[in-house]
């Protein structure tokens, strides 16, 4: 009756599958991973997903709507929308995952040091932090942004600051909760020094709630970049980004709505499935149901 | 009246999780007479929590219970949500293990003791805040009055588990389900709520039901103790003939793994059962505890044990049943 | 029991407060978890220390295995004083002494295999590398019962009484002098506590560590331990060696606490006499003065006004080891009783 395999290896593999298993009875998280893998890769791949190039001007179609050539219209130029919205698509996610990157790596040490040495340093951390979450996260980012001044690397660098508070936040209360756990103690009943505590016991046991939180702060960052590029901020015309695009709608509403409709789409769409993703993740890794 | 208060027959619950089912009772049946205080024992995974819960129908969704649930006649599992209502809270009424978590923490005691009496009873502000300070005074809190205005965190463990026997009692049930009642306190503390359900067994009558894995909580205050191992029971007897005689192999282990104080134990060795708790997802076609059992044979590897009379008045569920 | 060896453990005059609530600047409130203990292990002995919540006794491990700092008094391990030393000076001193907790659960890092659990010890103090470490791992996981294969799994793939087996694993590995068990086998089901206590038992007569065994069960203490300590709200209220603590137990808490604990047996347990003690535990924030037990003590009229005012000392009262600290109960003078027979409290029938 045992129900406890012999075969040494496997035990990861073993986990990895039961997760796999979990995650794939969630329809909404699949179809999210779905939208976000294909928008990634349609990024990375545009020279040969779009149809057209961005900059490719066709004076005997503009502002038109949907047809056979141009599958969701063109521009006041004549540029073919869809495929600027697939190029626009690189701006967009790229500023997302770096973003998303920078905060982590910024945000997390500090976190990490604060939560575990507690002390003054701790109270400054938590109070200073507790000062720029007042800050909505949008308008950090802008006024980041204007004072470094336009461009996607400057837009990237802004919103990726703007997005540290919060991961802190996060950071330093997983890391105070786990540092109560017996097998820290343990640890430090072995003698471990705190780089050994802190590399083995503490961060480790966080990156499930890391993995959740970057999936929830890049959409914030694409809605960012988005937001960033529309005001001037951030990717500069003749560019394509999909805040760009919204901005360079905003004459042609009446006539051609679908300029503003189908990047907007796409922002929204691309968003959502990253957020659901990351809900789907945090259901999957709940570490209730690893007991 | 005659006959049983409470008939368990044939209940089976089913969980179906993302890992798949899990049986966590299978075919379960009890019955309670009024005024008997009912222990059943078993570890962590025998079900005897799930099977307290599907009696007041408190468990989630997920769970698929069959069988059949009497109350004074009336079938529980088929009860509409109005009967359950009725039924949960005035006839049939829960504690549970943590009276940390089972009290809300923003409404003051007496208020929430008062509103368990007012949803079941027609009565007054004036009169159910009487019976609250009455039911205070009937678990032996003292000050009752002034403890009734005070908020769950300014308690003891010791005194919200009172609090919430007390809350259990407010109707005048027939019959209280105590789910691992004094798990949670210390021992001193632990002796005086035995002794407040015995003192209410005797003083009002009514029947309990005592979910523990504690056997001398059970040779304490249970008149009849039914043994549960992996979601079936395993035996069942007054309380005196189980421990003086018992016959299940799992029965004789529990009781030889508990160290006594002031007994002789200490050049012994404690009985160890070896092997650990079957897993739940698939029921077994073959008796539970095979794996752990040093009586086991071809037949306990192919067939269910049925419960059979051994003894007057004492059934086992095994082919190998005997003191050893 | 006590040679003339070095003690492994000596703890003197210990106290350790916690400040909760306040700011950082101050202002919070007291918590008195330990108050003025003082006891040893000699070499080879295992000591159980009793005690409810808010005793101090898991407190008083985390002292001496020094994961917390004590606010005052000494803690010696095998001669060197080790109260106030730094993490670094108390490295060396870490191979000596070793801990198992009392949750299987959180007790072990969820992303370490078992056999990275046990061999982070060796590793750390370098006792063995690389394919030392492994040998010696399996060692331990024999000598603790568990199947070598198993240190390739991780804590979720194994059962409670599993993991406490590795928690052992892993504090024997360095081969430590004192180990500390905090309720290592509360968390447990009845029939695996009993492997995990035979196994201790087997394990520390065959290796000869010294046991600081920390519990609130007395039927466990009395099964494992050579000498028994009872606390109350952060005090040594007695300490005597086993048997003579069982049979005569003279603080009216040790006996209300051996009459409270239920015996599997219904003709035993429901033809005793008990004492139910009233009241609840105080807060060990503002313990009572004095004798700290007077709140609950059936017996406090006899030794009121001076049960208000002084606290009763840790005496000496049968010359042989038996420390009390009562005002009830003098040297050579017949002790206290909550009951008839001291028999009868601890339920020890000749049956």
């Amino acid at each position: 009756m045992s129900y406890v395999e012999a075969t040494p290896l496997g035990a990861r593999a073993r986990r990895r599958r039961i997760l796999r298993r979990r995650f794939l009875r969630r329809p909404a998280a699949v179809i999210s991973l779905l939208i976000v893998v294909g928008a990634v890769l349609a990024a990375a791949f545009a020279r040969w997903v779009a149809p057209y190039s961005p900059d490719a001007t066709d004076f005997n179609a503009l502002l038109s709507g949907p047809s056979r050539e141009h599958l969701l219209g063109t521009d006041d130029l004549g540029r073919d929308t869809l495929s600027r919205i697939i190029w626009g698509a690189r701006a967009s996610i790229q500023a997302g995952f770096l973003a998303t990157v920078l905060a982590m790596v910024v945000a997390v040490p500090i976190g990490l040091i604060g939560g575990y040495y507690r002390g003054w340093l701790d109270t400054a951390i938590a109070r200073v932090t507790d000062v720029l979450l007042a800050f909505p996260f949008l308008i950090l980012a802008v006024g980041l942004a204007a004072i470094l001044g336009p461009s996607l690397l400057n837009a990237t660098l802004a919103l990726g600051i703007a997005a540290v508070p919060p991961l802190i936040r996060i950071a330093r209360g997983e890391t105070l909760a786990l540092r109560e756990e017996d097998y820290v103690r343990a640890a430090v009943a072995n003698g471990a020094n705190d780089a050994v505590i802190i590399g083995r016991h503490i961060l480790p046991n966080m990156t499930s709630t890391l993995l959740v939180q970057a999936t929830l702060t890049i959409p914030a960052a694409i809605i960012g970049e988005a937001v960033l590029s529309f005001l001037g901020l951030g990717v500069q015309p003749p560019t394509p980004s999909w805040g760009v695009m919204l901005n360079a709608a905003q004459p042609y509403l009446n006539e051609a709505p679908g300029l503003a409709v189908y990047p907007g789409l796409a922002i929204v769409i691309v968003a959502l499935a990253f957020n659901l993703l990351g809900d789907g993740l945090r259901d999957v890794l709940d570490p209730r149901t690893e007991r | 009246m005659s006959g049983p208060l409470l008939e368990v027959e044939d209940l089976s619950v089913r969980f179906d999780t993302d890992e798949g089912s899990v049986h966590a009772v299978d075919r379960m049946s009890l019955s309670l007479e009024p005024r008997q205080v009912l222990g059943v024992v078993g570890e962590s995974g025998c079900g005897k929590s799930v099977t307290a819960l599907s009696i007041v129908g408190l468990l989630p969704k997920t769970a698929k219970v069959t069988g059949s649930v009497r109350f004074e006649g009336l079938e529980l599992l088929a009860a509409s949500k109005s009967e359950l209502r009725r039924v949960r809270g005035r006839q049939i009424s829960f504690v549970f293990q943590e009276p940390m978590t089972s009290l809300n923490p923003v409404f003051r005691v007496g208020h929430q003791i008062e509103e368990v009496l007012r949803e079941h009873m027609n009565l007054s502000r004036a009169a159910a805040r009487q019976r609250v300070v009455e039911l205070l005074d009937l678990v032996h809190i003292p000050d009752p009055a002034r403890r009734a205005e005070e908020y769950p965190h300014q308690l003891s463990g010791g005194m919200r588990q009172r609090v919430m026997i007390a809350m259990a009692l407010g109707c005048d049930p027939k019959i209280l389900i105590a789910d691992e009642p004094t798990t949670a306190l210390d021992v001193t503390i632990q002796a005086g709520i035995l002794d407040l359900l015995r003192e209410l067994r005797d003083r009002l009558g009514t029947a309990i039901v005592l979910i523990t894995h504690n056997l001398g909580v059970v040779a304490d205050i249970a008149d009849r103790v039914v043994v549960m191992y992996a979601g079936r029971k395993a035996e069942e007897a007054p309380v005196g003939e189980l421990f003086a005689h018992p016959q299940h192999p799992y029965t004789i282990g529990l009781l030889g793994a508990v160290p006594r104080a002031g007994a002789a134990a200490r050049n012994g060795r404690l009985q160890e059962i070896p092997g650990r708790v079957p897993s739940l997802s698939e029921l077994p076609t073959h008796c539970a505890f095979a794996d752990r059992c040093p009586r086991a044979d071809e037949q306990s590897w192919s067939e269910v044990p049925v419960l059979r009379q051994v003894r007057p008045d004492h059934a086992v569920a095994c082919f190998h049943p005997g003191e050893q | 029991m006590s040679g003339d060896a070095q003690p492994v453990l000596e703890v003197e005059g210990l106290v350790k407060h916690f400040t909760v609530g306040g700011r950082v600047g101050g202002g919070g409130r007291i918590v008195h978890a330990v108050d003025g203990v003082s006891f040893s292990i000699a070499p080879g002995e295992v000591l159980g220390l009793v005690g409810e919540s808010g005793s101090g006794k898991t407190t008083v491990g985390y002292c001496v295995n020094r994961l917390y700092e004590p606010t005052e008094g000494t803690i010696r391990l095998d001669g060197a004083d080790i109260t106030h030393l730094s993490r670094r000076g108390l490295r060396p001193h870490r191979r000596r002494m070793h801990i198992v907790f009392q949750d299987p659960y959180s007790s072990l890092n969820p992303r370490m295999t078992c056999g990275q659990i046990v061999g982070e010890p060796l590793r750390l103090h370098g006792l063995a590398r690389r394919r030392g470490v492994d040998a010696r791992v399996v060692e331990l996981f024999d000598a603790v019962g568990l199947r070598s294969e198993l240190r390739f799994r991780y804590p979720h793939e194994l059962s409670g009484g599993q993991r406490q087996r590795v928690g052992l694993a892993r504090a024997l590995s360095v081969g430590p002098d004192l180990l500390i068990a905090d309720e290592p086998v509360s968390a447990l089901d009845v029939s695996v506590q009993a492997s995990v206590l035979n196994l201790m038992r087997d394990l520390q007569a065959d290796l000869g560590f010294s046991c600081l065994f920390i519990s609130h069960d007395l039927a466990t203490v009395e099964f494992l331990c050579d000498r028994v300590a009872v606390m109350y709200l952060g005090k040594l209220v007695e300490l005597a060696p086993r048997e003579e603590l069982f049979a005569r137990p003279q603080h009216p808490y040790t006996q209300a606490l051996l009459s409270a604990a239920v015996v599997p047996d219904p003709e035993i347990q429901r033809n005793r006499r008990r004492v139910v003690l009233e009241g609840d535990i105080p807060s060990p924030i503002e313990p009572p003065s004095g004798c700290r037990f007077r709140t609950r003590c059936p017996l406090e009229h006899e030794s009121a006004p001076r049960s208000t005012d002084e606290e009763p000392p840790l005496v000496d009262v049968t010359g042989a080891g038996h420390l009390v600290a009562c005002h009830l109960v003098r040297r050579g003078a017949e002790a206290p009783r909550l009951a008839e027979a001291p028999a009868e409290l601890a339920g020890a029938a000749d049956h």
